[in-house]
């Protein structure tokens, strides 16, 4: 009963969101009804997915097996977390999770939007509309979850066994958050486009959604790489799969687009350029989240895909980003740019922020679409793999790396480079000390690894630098620099914040990639491996088991070269339900470190293969990640960008619901 | 050494000329040396590809002819027509099994066998690469439902 109720909610939003979508776009001129009506339907599309989202979770929690999704994508022993994550473990279930965080968003701006000029919230909620009827449409035509078995089987199908794991809890929704969030920036670029009316208030409005779409874009991304390391088993953190890719030339762009935003803002200039940002960085989501459905793709992170599912698929990105794009054609040439500024100055910096990011993100698009195209037009079959996108975007990125550090230190229009490099001379010294001392230390041996850990030290320091900088620390007395950081806008920390861990990422993928070591061997019970200083004893395996798989576990003794002892123990499954075999990995971190212990087939007697690695710093890059995160969430706390409060001054002097 | 506000502009698009100059060139040159192709064991012996050339070899994996000696493993690469014999050294995916498909990365050996340097995994226990599916239709050799049985 309840499955019906969740199918018939999705039905009804649907028809609300074209209803909405029709009167938003009709009526927008003068809207004072109009906008009520399309802010209300926003909130009530929110309630309707969600009670539709709901009911497919209670289907999974109570082990309905009637509910056919429910049939291929669970169990009945399975613990409560992975029946909860199964929901969206799949196709169907993952299409309703994205479609709840877009009218999510949309419920978002229909109640935080009240400060903005009515004819621009009723066009942003219009073309939210849009998005939620061709997407919930798409759910329902062609990848309906609620769809039901007679009679009800018995047991269900299990989830797969890969995708039991904490990582499908955390990943999916964090990303789809990061993804979904950027439909906020494509609906305030169409409106303006419509309108006609972009200035840098639009600038300011949009900015906050950016900066918390591009937080849990980043998140995601760096969950999701974390989760392949460990899962998958084979060591590694990014493979420049093209699903992986599918999610970075967002972020790419999101990145590219915080930074045009800023200008606009600050300066008035660059607006078509970011409103063309926002289109694009939308549109490389959709293809995130459903080229990789479509089948066209082939990767590790594929669900089993329906080829009809496919040509809908790209049928609407077509609709979407190719109608997007023929709007801002027809409309940018009336959008007036303004603010001038010199070649050197904060908007240059930002403009060759851009650049780069633009060059780099053709780069991993074009070596993510050539094999698709090739195959389609020569019949040739080739794969694109890590060496051409080391080279290309590894080559384009070192020259942002190198500019970054000086981008904050740049005035607005016009710059003075002798004096900023001057500024800069502290973080200069304190760069190439650093890397010289690690270099000697590291056996003095030419490689492009010196040179990363360069780039790397010298964003880091260099984010630091700006804050002292800033304070005058050791120019004036130490009290008065503790002031001055009191008096800091988090700004201004939240951007040291964020570029320290890019400096930060970059040490780690350097590090990582210099120094790890490996070593496969066949090992018997009580002998001992040497890998990078550790020794590792295999203590023979034993027989264990969980909840819906059996499991052979290796344990071993692991002494560290400062001479810890600790013992671990790695899995192989194999899953009740499906007889599917999965490799746990035993990772164990050593500050930064970690020692990486993967079990593999049995051999004679009571020997096994094992594999290890030794990753020194590996941490460091999804740390890295978190640090810029948290730069993106401090700048969201700041008061003057908050959602919602555009200008304090627009604020009605009487109060205010919290927010 | 004051500047003209068309000399300012042509300094800037000289220089956005420059970095986007520089990213085709590196696309261009990547494109042709960084990728890798994809062969059949048929394809490799038509097109006699050199030793030591990193390559791409795809087929299913000849049932009764995977022989593992510790970590040690060699099987037979076959796409119905054509055979070729390869060696890796490491741990095979969960996935790895006699009769299904398997794509693996790595090289040609001067006495005609594969060592591969990493076989590719995939998620899905019915998951054939699409460039093993499109090769075994192409030879008439696609069974899906004995694929659908051999997972079980």
């Amino acid at each position: 009963m309840s499955i019906e109720l969740g199918h018939f909610a999705l039905i009804l939003a649907f028809a609300l969101a074209c209803v909405s979508t029709v009167v938003g776009y009709a009526f927008w001129r003068g809207a004072g009804r109009t906008t009520q009506f399309v802010q209300q339907a926003a909130v009530m599309q929110f309630l309707l997915i969600a009670a539709a989202f709901a009911a497919l979770v209670y289907a999974f929690v109570t082990s309905d097996f009637s509910l056919k999704l429910a049939y291929d994508n669970s169990h009945s022993l399975q613990p409560l977390i992975y029946k909860i994550t199964g929901v969206w473990g799949n196709h169907e279930g993952s299409v309703l999770l994205w479609i709840l965080i877009l009218v999510g968003f949309g419920a978002a701006v229909a109640m935080f939007g009240r400060n903005l000029p009515k004819e621009l919230l009723t066009l942003v909620l219009a073309t939210q509309s849009l998005l939620v009827a061709a997407f919930s449409g798409f759910a329902l035509f062609t990848s309906n979850a609620f769809l039901r078995l007679d009679p009800p089987p018995m047991e269900g199908h299990d989830l797969n066994p890969i995708l039991q794991d904490i990582g499908l809890a955390i990943h999916p929704p964090l990303l789809y958050t990061g993804y979904v969030g950027f439909s906020i920036c494509f609906s305030f670029a169409i409106a303006a486009l419509i309108s006609g009316r972009i200035d840098a208030a639009w600038a300011r409005w949009v900015r906050p959604w950016t900066l918390l779409s591009w937080c849990f874009l980043t998140l995601g991304i760096a969950m999701g790489s974390y989760w392949a390391y460990y899962e998958l088993g084979w060591g590694g953190w990014w493979f420049w799969d093209p699903v992986e890719n599918a999610s970075f030339m967002p972020w790419l762009a999101g990145t590219a687009l915080l930074h045009s935003a800023l200008v606009m803002e600050k300066r008035n200039a660059l607006k078509i350029w970011t409103i063309f940002l926002s289109i694009i960085t939308f549109s490389l989501s959709l293809l995130g989240t459903f080229l990789v459905r479509s089948g066209v793709l082939t990767s590790v992170h594929t669900f089993a895909s329906d080829p009809t599912r496919g040509m809908v698929i790209l049928a609407l990105l077509a609709a979407f980003i190719g109608g997007a794009f023929i709007l801002f054609a027809l409309r940018a040439s009336s959008l007036r740019t303004g603010g001038l500024f010199a070649p050197i100055s904060r908007e240059g910096a930002l403009i060759l922020n851009n650049l780069f990011l633009a060059t780099g993100l053709a780069a991993v698009l074009i070596g993510t679409l050539y094999p698709l195209l090739l195959d389609a037009i020569a019949g040739k079959t080739i794969s694109v793999g890590a060496p051409f996108f080391n080279l290309t975007f590894g080559t384009l990125m070192a020259p942002l790396l190198v500019l970054i550090p000086f981008g904050p230190f740049l005035a607005w229009k016009r710059g003075d480079l002798v004096a900023v490099v001057q500024r800069l001379g502290g973080a200069v010294a304190v760069t190439l000390l650093v890397t010289l001392v690690v270099f000697i230390l590291s056996g003095a041996q030419f490689s492009l690894a010196p040179l990363g850990l360069l780039l790397g030290f010298w964003v880091g320091f260099g984010a630091i630098a700006e804050l002292v900088d800033r304070i005058k620390l050791g120019r004036i007395a130490p009290l008065e620099s503790w002031n001055r950081l009191k008096g800091l806008p988090r700004t201004a920390f939240s951007t040291a914040l964020a570029h320290f861990g890019m400096g930060f990422t970059v040490i780690g993928i350097v590090a990582t990639s210099a120094w790890q070591g490996e070593l496969i061997t066949t090992m018997a019970p009580g002998q001992t491996a040497q890998l990078s200083g550790y020794s590792v004893v295999f203590n023979g395996t034993t027989d264990a088991g969980g909840p819906n798989y059996d499991a052979q576990r290796a344990s071993f003794t692991i002494t560290d070269p400062h001479g810890g002892v600790r013992q671990s123990a790695a899995e192989r499954r194999t899953f009740t339900a499906s007889r599917q075999q999965t490799t746990e990995a035993d990772i164990q971190t050593y500050g930064l470190s970690q020692l990486y212990l993967q079990l593999g087939e049995a051999g004679d007697g009571n020997t096994s293969v094992v594999r290890l690695w030794y990753k020194p710093f590996v941490t460091m890059i999804w740390l890295g990640a978190v640090i810029m995160a948290l730069g993106g969430f401090l700048s969201l706390s700041d008061r003057r960008l908050r959602v919602g409060a555009p200008k304090r001054k627009a604020r009605q002097p009487m109060a205010e619901p919290a927010e | 050494m004051a500047m003209t506000r068309k000399q300012k502009r042509l300094g800037v698009i000289a220089g956005l000329g420059a970095v986007l100059a520089l990213a085709v060139g590196l696309i261009l040159f990547a494109l042709r040396d960084q990728i890798v192709f994809f062969y059949s064991p048929s394809d490799v012996h038509a097109h006699q590809v050199a030793a030591g050339h990193p390559i791409r070899l795809g087929g299913l994996v000849k049932a009764g002819s995977w022989i593992k000696t510790g970590q040690n493993n060699s099987f037979t690469v076959t796409d119905g027509t054509a055979e070729i014999s390869a060696h890796f050294n490491g741990i095979l995916p969960d996935l790895f099994r006699e009769g299904q498909g398997v794509v693996a990365e790595g090289a040609m050996a001067p006495d005609g066998s594969f060592v591969a340097s990493n076989v590719l995994a995939k998620h899905d226990e019915n998951y054939i690469p699409k460039e093993v599916v499109d090769e075994l239709k192409k030879r008439g050799e696609w069974k899906p439902q004995q694929q659908a049985a051999g997972a079980m």
